[in-house]
């Protein structure tokens, strides 16, 4: 790769936010740079592209830098018109938002709970987080994936689940046992997995455990109760 | 259930991610109908419309119904794109309006926090609420809205939750106005438009408001 691709991304080895935008780019088949960021050891150049959130990921093409996820989805969407990941009707394209917005501001919210706390707050966060599935799990009836037949933004946006739950269940050593009580969600977790785009782009699954695990214990360390 | 197919917005008086889509609709010249919603006793027409929420706003077109205010927003600014357009039309712009508007809900959850909170945890969230607006500072710069010379989609996104600002200072004590006063000229600017004029409460309102939810949350 040249040094000054025209699209580069700045990513993290284990972070789902950045495969998130992997999978759109590869999807599209877009070519990319990937820069590894050490997020205890932040570059120069991330900082100068995100200095308000100072995270992984961000896309930065023709040196404008795009951050937020969600936002690097829809950007590449609208740039790269091929293949395109979001619907055309735009009541379609407020559903795909809405869950997409869904799953990484109260699912997050929970998993994070479920991830870092212990005792009642877990088993509080567990139960909300199960309340969820089951909405996710309803909006699968009768659909192989979120977006249809083939994968989509929703699906793109769901993906970190069907990946990091099972990491973050074992890093923290519990079970919500979410596959027998939402048959739609584990098949679509199982079929999502098997894409190509997706299982040729994901960490490998011991490392990122012991990441997590790592993760956890220096979260317990600091006042992770804080928004 | 009403006959017209004209879209339905299901909304709270006070709530700045309805008043958000009221503006959006008026810049856009759409006419809706308006359906006051009892937070503290939903209707059923809200619980069935937003079953993963329960929240307003929710806008409901052609039997189908949209939440989420900026979801809302992008929604209405697809379907009626006439004229008048809420996101700029090149990408790279789109995709900084949609951080911008992201961002600027912030601004509300930390506000929440600075009147329900007390001692360290207000003053931080005191801190970040300044940090933030400082951020809102910088990026409009010498532009008229965020928009640059047009009122556009994070202009939208911000603008409702300044009626919120006296409360912040009062239960704060702290000024916004003074440290960001670019916010408040922006802002000023902003009330002149008929479509945030109309949408927007008087800040005691959104005060009394306030003191009534500490009230009936029995906070201190």
């Amino acid at each position: 790769m040249v040094a000054s691709a025209a699209v580069r991304l700045f990513g993290m080895w284990a972070s789902p936010a950045v495969r998130r935008v992997e999978w759109a780019l590869k999807l599209k088949g877009i070519e990319y740079e990937y820069i590894e960021e050490d997020l205890s050891n932040k570059s120069s150049s991330l900082l100068e592209f995100n200095p308000i959130n100072k995270q992984v990921p961000v896309l930065v093409h023709n040196g404008n830098p795009i951050v937020e996820s969600l936002v690097i989805l829809e950007y590449i969407d609208e740039t790269w018109k091929d293949n395109p990941i979001l619907p055309v009707d735009p009541l379609e394209r407020s559903k795909a938002r809405f869950w997409a917005t869904f799953v990484d501001v109260k699912c997050r919210e929970e998993s994070r709970k479920a991830f870092f706390m212990e005792g009642e707050e877990k088993e509080k966060a567990i139960e909300n987080l199960q309340v969820q599935l089951k909405a996710l799990d309803e909006e699968l009836e009768g659909k192989k994936f979120f977006s249809g037949d083939h994968i989509g933004y929703t699906d793109l946006a769901v993906g970190w689940m069907a990946f990091w739950l099972g990491v973050g269940e074992e890093a923290a050593g519990f079970k919500a046992n979410y596959d027998l009580k939402f048959p739609n969600f584990s098949r679509w977790m199982k079929d999502f997995l098997a894409e190509p785009v997706i299982k040729d782009n994901l960490p490998p699954r011991e490392k990122t455990v012991e990441f997590f695990r790592s993760f956890k214990q220096l979260g317990s360390c600091t006042k992770v109760n804080q928004k | 259930m009403a006959t017209s197919n004209g879209p339905v917005l299901l909304d709270f008086w006070v709530s700045p991610f309805g008043q958000r889509v009221r503006i959006a609709m008026a810049e856009k010249g759409i006419e809706y109908e308006y359906k006051e919603e009892d937070l503290f006793n939903k209707s059923e027409l809200l619980l069935n419309s937003n079953p993963v929420h329960k929240k307003v706003p929710v806008l409901i077109h052609d039997g189908k119904t949209i939440c989420e205010s900026l979801i809302i927003m992008e929604y209405v600014d697809e379907v009626w794109s006439g004229k008048v357009k809420l996101l700029p039309s090149d990408s790279y712009q789109r995709a900084q309006a949609r951080f911008w508007a992201d961002f600027s809900s912030k601004v509300y959850e930390c506000g929440t926090r600075v009147w329900k909170l007390k001692g360290e945890k207000q003053e931080a969230a005191k801190k970040e609420m300044i940090e933030m607006l400082k951020l809102f500072e910088a990026e409009l710069g010498n532009k008229t809205y965020f928009g640059g010379d047009t009122f556009g989609f994070v202009d939208t996104a911000l603008i409702p939750f300044t009626s919120w600002f006296y409360t912040y200072e009062t239960f704060g004590n702290f000024s916004i106005k003074e440290v960001t006063p670019k916010i408040g000229a922006w802002a000023k600017r902003c009330m002149e438009r008929e479509s945030v004029a109309k949408a927007l409460y008087e800040p005691n309102k959104v005060y009394e408001f306030v003191c009534f939810l500490k009230k009936y949350y029995g906070i201190e």
